[in-house]
């Protein structure tokens, strides 16, 4: 059997489901049999390189470079996968979901009490910079998801089970510890 | 003294006193109907539709009917707990249910009902509500986004006079359970514990005491929500 390639991304959240993958310790050895890795932070392979099977996102969309990453992985991948709350729901960063978004810029750069060197009272402005969306999406808000594992960060067992039952195409072991939404 | 009637639910023989709610009676005779309205010792509603159960091919809520001889109760079924998941979806989406940064997270109700029935994802888009949070009191919180109207704190927190603590407020889509602000100065820790524990969802918080029991001794942590009935 050819390994599957899998591909990754981190978009608004805060790696923690990242770190929850490497939780499966020394399955990390098998997993390794099983699939190839492609664009990931965890080889650090910025573009796809090739067509992926499994693209696991972690995180929201809170801007437009999440949304132009969410779609390229859904052009590249077969599958995509919402890893973790923030993923499904927005999670954390959608706590700012209606607040004005001028307001949580005003918050953060101006007014807040953590301020302290923003002298010229300048909002972050650099063209390089992606846009802030007015509310945070779940990711199949924006493109179709096809499976969701839910959990802040998502148990490792979860991951495990999940990735092993999508690589040889048997049904998943979902255990009632290993869903858990926090 | 009542007389006993026995009834089937899912073909299983259901012994209980006459006038007992079917959920009542499947409690004892150890068959889990899932509630979240509903609370033991007050008097039913049957506003969540959570124990939508099925009789003579009707849809009826187990916490409100009573029991009666002969009936044939459905009730574990694919069509009812999909049902139910809806309602449990609908719910974590016209709420914020931010489980990982509620308190009451590991001990919620709704929460564990979403475990019992797996729920991934739920199928209905999120509404993100703004409605308002009433931190006033000293003792507690009450998260109006969280609120799912289940009348539970209006029913059993009360002083020692019968007040209730808690109220209805408005109507329609604007209905929301307020606590009374002068009460709620003078609410002892016993009561706004108590007011925390019979809130099914993290509506009502007890100030100051969050996450006092870590991950894994939590309520619904390692058991499903209904084992303890179904033993």
């Amino acid at each position: 059997m050819s390994k599957k390639i899998i591909a990754t991304t981190s978009l608004a959240g805060c790696f923690g489901c990242h770190m929850s993958f490497l939780d499966i310790d020394e399955r990390i050895l098998k997993l390794v049999e099983l699939v190839e890795f492609d664009k990931s932070p965890i080889n650090d392979i910025k573009v796809f390189t090739r067509p992926v099977d499994i693209g696991i996102i972690e995180g929201g969309c809170c801007n437009s470079e999440n949304i132009e990453v969410l779609k390229s992985f859904r052009e590249n991948c077969k599958v995509l996968v919402s890893l973790g709350e923030c993923a499904i729901m927005g999670g954390l960063p959608a706590l700012r979901n209606g607040i004005p978004i001028e307001e949580c810029l005003r918050e953060a750069y101006l007014d807040g009490p953590t301020v302290s060197e923003n002298k010229e009272q300048v909002l972050p402005n650099d063209p390089e910079l992606p846009m802030l969306l007015d509310k945070v999406f779940p990711c199949h808000e924006i493109v179709k998801v096809d499976y969701f594992l839910p959990g802040c960060a998502p148990d490792a067992d979860l991951i495990w089970n999940a990735l092993v039952a999508l690589v040889t195409g048997n049904e998943m072991e979902l255990p009632y510890e290993v869903v858990k939404f926090d | 003294m009542s007389e006993t009637i026995e009834f089937k639910i899912d073909g299983r023989k259901i012994v209980a006193e006459e006038g007992k709610t079917i959920v009542e009676a499947a409690k004892i005779n150890g068959v889990y109907i899932p509630t979240l309205c509903n609370f033991e010792g007050a008097k039913p509603k049957g506003c969540c539709r959570m124990c939508t159960i099925k009789v003579n091919n009707r849809f009826m809520t187990a916490c409100t009917i009573p029991g009666a001889a002969g009936m044939e109760v459905e009730s574990n079924s694919e069509e009812l707990n999909d049902i139910r998941k809806g309602i449990v979806e609908l719910l974590f989406v016209t709420g914020n249910h931010f489980c990982p940064s509620c308190e009451k997270s590991g001990n919620c109700e709704l929460q564990a009902l979403a475990y019992r029935y797996q729920m991934m994802v739920p199928r209905f888009p999120y509404v993100f509500p703004q409605k308002g949070i009433d931190a006033s009191s000293p003792k507690i919180i009450k998260d109006q986004n969280r609120c799912i109207l289940c009348q539970r704190c209006m029913k059993t927190i009360k002083d020692e006079k019968g007040r209730n603590y808690f109220a209805y407020q408005n109507r329609g889509s604007k209905l929301a359970v307020v606590l009374d602000e002068k009460m709620g100065k003078e609410m002892s820790d016993e009561l706004a514990a108590l007011a925390m524990e019979n809130c099914p969802v993290g509506s009502i918080i007890y100030k100051e005491n969050g996450f006092k029991k870590p991950i894994g001794k939590r309520k619904y942590d390692k058991r499903p929500i209904g084992n303890e009935i179904e033993a």
